[in-house]
């Protein structure tokens, strides 16, 4: 079967941890997304198919899955740039994360995570203070700017090594999120941050291998995040602030 | 944290002093220099008797570090075995490294 054969042979992962693969025919069209094929399966085949999915556009990133063995957002990954020479194709959920059922993986861990990197605002001001004029010119602010259009879709943590040898670690997004709030002028939440990822399994956990900068489906570059915070505990370990 | 500075910082120290070793070894290979006139430009040398147990100090923490994180993600053990395996595995790079500065400095004290 050629790259352009007019069906499509579909390994979707089915079941819990211990499930398995189950193969459906699924007819190629000339504009076709994974989710297109996914979706095309639940609603012609297999109704029971869970998978998660919400904008279809790139927008909300809870669609990713593993496609061929790479996490991948699968409304934005047109299958002429994933399939085989046989017309294959393999789906399973999100890899470092729990199998809920079928494509759905737990995001819980991740999210967790997230929280536990002081990924939330720490305002430095109330409602009644006037607004921060935040100047886009500033090191610091590009420095945020430059990794802030995260989406927490979790493909840059299911491709972690690190995430997958060391069930500490924070994680790429968690850790990335911590950068941009640690650039944020308005926040007052450095000196508990700086503690939250200089703890076991936060940045000092990674390897530097760049699995989520090769992944990330927005082209963000976790690791230059991460080697930041490294800067800043070693500096603030200097000043005596981390122990 | 203290794990990571230690590490990075005797990384910081071995970058000049992997370089004046490799300069070193040119300088010997190039000039066909033998095993005994090496141990003669050595011998009773304090400087390179500490450049070379300030190395040895060196390697020994950073490379201990270093496997208590590889024993840490691939062999997923505990924390008190890691440790355990890092002030082992210093231990020994520091005692045969040690004994090797001395062979270099003081030929024949060993044997």
């Amino acid at each position: 079967m050629s790259n352009t054969a007019k069906h499509l042979s579909v390994s979707v992962w089915r079941g819990f941890a211990d499930g398995h693969y189950q193969t459906f025919e699924v007819p190629r069209q000339d504009n076709q997304t994974v989710l297109d094929v996914v979706t095309w399966i639940q609603r012609n085949t297999e109704p029971s198919l869970a998978y998660r999915f919400a904008c279809r556009v790139g927008v909300c990133g809870s669609c990713a899955m593993t496609v061929n063995g790479r996490p991948r957002w699968t409304c934005r990954t047109h299958i002429s740039k994933v399939v085989d020479q046989d017309g294959k194709l393999e789906l399973a959920p999100l890899a470092n994360l729990p199998p809920i059922k079928d494509l759905v993986a737990d995001m819980r861990p991740f999210f967790d995570k997230w929280e536990k990197a002081e990924g939330k605002f720490h305002p430095s001001k109330t409602r009644v203070d006037p607004m921060a004029t935040i100047s886009p010119e500033t090191t610091k602010r590009q420095a945020a700017d430059k990794a802030i259009e995260c989406i927490n879709c979790g493909v840059c943590y299911a491709a972690c090594d690190s995430v997958r040898w060391n069930p500490a670690y924070l994680g790429p997004a968690a850790l990335n999120r911590a950068w941009t709030l640690a650039n944020d002028e308005r926040d007052a939440g450095g000196p508990q941050r700086l503690k939250a990822v200089s703890a076991n399994g936060g940045c000092h956990s990674c390897h530097s291998h760049q699995s989520c900068e090769q992944h990330c489906p927005i082209g963000l570059n976790p690791t230059e995040s991460i080697a930041g915070l490294k800067r800043l505990t070693v500096d603030a370990y200097i000043r005596g602030e981390l122990s | 944290m203290r794990l990571y500075i230690l590490q990075r910082g005797t990384a910081a120290l071995m970058v000049p002093l992997i370089a004046i070793h490799l300069a070193l070894i040119v300088y010997a290979t190039g000039n066909g220099l033998t095993a005994s006139e090496i141990l003669a430009r050595t011998r009773g040398s304090i400087a390179w008797g500490l450049f070379y147990q300030v190395f040895v100090i060196a390697a020994a923490v950073h490379g201990a570090i270093g496997l208590r994180s590889v024993a840490r993600d691939w062999l997923r053990i505990g924390p008190r075995p890691q440790t355990g395996l890092m002030w082992g595995f210093g231990l020994l790079l520091l005692a045969f490294g040690t004994r090797a500065v001395i062979a270099v400095v003081f030929p024949g004290s060993l044997s």
